[in-house]
């Protein structure tokens, strides 16, 4: 471990010659716990990044240390257990891994979990609390907007903020407004109603 | 994906200074984090850019008939604008016609413009051959590959791969102006100017320099209400353009006083049709009139069997998009 941290002094040492005033200006994210596993940089690049990172997940603040390739999507799914996120394609394609990032709808396998860091993100586990459906899964359960479920919770967090971006206002306008997520199932109409009626509920 | 270091800059100046060879600057990552996936980019290290000083990047701004737009400004943003909706429709259209709400929440303006090509063969590393990837390769497009989407504008022997991104064509259009931040200290160049023809060389696909950070977009003159996008695709929404245009209008009467014309997904960087324009400058914007530009617009055109039915579409989406920018009010 200590040894760890000298190696990663030196490289921090290194970026701040290297970039002069840039390496002050350099929010110490890379310097506090970028550190260089064995073998280091080479020409081809370096070996794995391991970096600190603190993210606010659902409210509760979650220290981890990760690979500096890691998704938000992987992160939630493989070290939180927060298994609702789905990944569809993997490449910004489906939807399926939709969460919230400071109020915004994001596609989580296209954020790398060290760009999360000093956001609050918000994903289907922490939309409403153990005992109340949030009204648009309650509108997706009534509106049977949904077969297979998989692409379900993408469908329910962009739907929400469908609404909060006031882009819910005709049957046409959710239409484009939803077509960031795909429903292999083709559950479409039902999607559209649900959202709907949970617009009329959530007084969008 | 490969391992890189990964850092934020604070800001603009310290980002520049920080550049090097292997160092690539993250924004949004709606590009760059999928093509790292395939194993296309291979950065080995990232400068996050995505929060320089607190959001100074990121703003639109109007000074009379001026706009100027911060280079981190996100599609979403810029697209919802009320303003820039009523004073310059055509930037609004384009970009909220282009990807899906949750892309355009994340990706900012100065990496949408240098999004790169979807080109099947350049995304996909088992091809061996792909000159804009591996310099000298060859073109597994041009070597009986599929080329339903490739261009047919701009095109040479050696690349046909199209520009894929939507919003490029409106700043073309408007004669944006690109401001940078160089490690030489700031420059500007023409919009116009920043992408190059691939020639001989597709792997080059602007004259960016290593380090060059764009800070942001200014129109001297984007007052055009009457302007609009047009997007043709596959499916109605959340696919790249098979043609778009950008239109802008002014009309003294019936004579087109100045009119400016972008088209997309039909050429291999974003294009000014500027003899089209210029055929229509001073004369009324009628069926012949239009059917000559268009003529003139693709004339310069070289198709594939599989790619040849982009030159109607190009066509007939320019001369209709031209009509309802003539009907809208201004
Ligand atoms: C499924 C899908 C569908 C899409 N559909 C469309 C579509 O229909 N129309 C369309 O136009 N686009 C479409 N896109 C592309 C999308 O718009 C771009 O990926 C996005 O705009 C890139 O912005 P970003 O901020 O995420 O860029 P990044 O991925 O962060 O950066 C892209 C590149 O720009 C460089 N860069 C970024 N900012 C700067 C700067 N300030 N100075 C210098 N260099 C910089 C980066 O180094 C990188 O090389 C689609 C993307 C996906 C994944
Ligand atoms: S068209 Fe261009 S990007 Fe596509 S395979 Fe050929 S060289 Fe590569
Ligand atoms: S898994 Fe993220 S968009 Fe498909
Ligand atoms: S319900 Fe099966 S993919 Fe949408």
């Amino acid at each position: 471990m200590s040894d760890d941290h000298d190696r990663f002094d030196n490289f921090s040492r290194r970026t701040l010659m290297k970039g002069g005033a840039a390496g002050a200006a350099m929010l110490p994210m890379g310097a506090r716990a970028q550190s260089m596993s064995a073998g280091g940089a080479s020409a081809t690049g370096p070996s794995v990044q391991r970096i600190e990172v603190s993210l606010d997940i659902n409210g509760q603040r979650r220290d981890l240390t990760i690979d500096t390739r890691s998704t938000l999507l992987d992160v939630l799914r493989h070290e939180l257990e927060l298994t609702g996120s789905k990944k569809g394609c993997d490449h910004g394609q489906c939807g399926a891994c939709t969460v919230h990032v400071d109020g915004q709808r994001t596609l989580s396998c296209l954020t790398l979990a060290a760009q999360a860091e000093g956001t609050k993100v918000v994903t289907i586990e922490g939309l409403s609390d153990e005992d109340n459906l949030h009204p648009m899964q309650r509108a997706f359960v009534e509106n049977d907007a949904f077969q297979c479920g998989y692409c379900t919770p993408g469908q329910i967090m962009s739907g929400v903020a469908c609404i909060t971006e006031g882009h819910a206002g005709s049957d046409a306008e959710i239409r484009e407004y939803m077509s960031g997520n795909l429903c292999r199932c083709a559950a479409y109409p039902n999607i559209v109603a649900a959202v709907k009626q949970a617009r009329t509920e959530m007084g969008g | 994906m490969r391992p890189f270091y990964y850092e934020r800059a604070e800001t603009a100046v310290g980002a520049v200074a920080s550049s090097g060879p292997g160092t690539h600057y993250l924004a949004g990552g709606t590009t760059m984090v999928d093509l790292m996936k395939l194993d296309v980019q291979r950065p080995t290290r990232l400068v996050d850019i995505s929060g320089l000083e607190g959001g100074r990047y990121d703003f639109i701004r109007w000074d009379g008939d001026a706009l100027r737009i911060g280079a981190l400004t996100t599609m979403a943003k810029l697209a919802d604008d009320e303003q820039v909706r009523r004073r310059a429709p055509v930037l609004s259209d384009a970009l909220w016609l282009a990807a899906s709400p949750q892309i355009r929440n994340m990706a900012r303006i100065s990496g949408n413009v240098l999004q790169r090509t979807r080109c099947p063969y350049f995304r996909d590393t088992s091809y061996a051959q792909c000159n804009k990837r591996v310099p000298g390769s060859g073109c597994a497009a041009l070597d009986g590959g599929v080329t339903r989407h490739h261009a047919v504008l701009g095109t040479s022997d050696q690349c046909i791969a199209t520009y894929p991104g939507d919003f490029a064509q409106a700043l073309i259009a408007l004669d944006a102006v690109v401001e940078i931040l160089s490690p030489d200290g700031p420059r500007s160049v023409r919009f116009a100017d920043m992408h190059v023809l691939p020639g001989g060389k597709p792997d080059r696909e602007t004259m960016l320099k290593e380090g060059d950070l764009i800070v942001a977009f200014s129109i001297e003159d984007a007052a055009f209400p009457r302007s609009k996008y047009l997007k043709v695709r596959d499916r109605e929404s959340y696919a790249y353009a098979l043609a778009s245009a950008a239109t802008a209008l002014r009309m003294e009467g019936d004579t087109v006083a100045d009119v400016r014309l972008g088209l997309g997904g039909v050429a291999t960087v974003p294009w000014r049709a500027k003899e089209a324009e210029a055929s229509l400058r001073g004369g009324p914007l009628d069926e012949s009139a239009l059917e000559r530009a268009a003529q003139i617009a693709f004339a310069g055109a070289t198709t594939t069997e599989e790619n040849a039915f982009k030159v109607d579409l190009g066509k007939r989406t320019m001369v209709r998009a031209l009509l309802e920018t003539a009907r809208m009010e201004g």
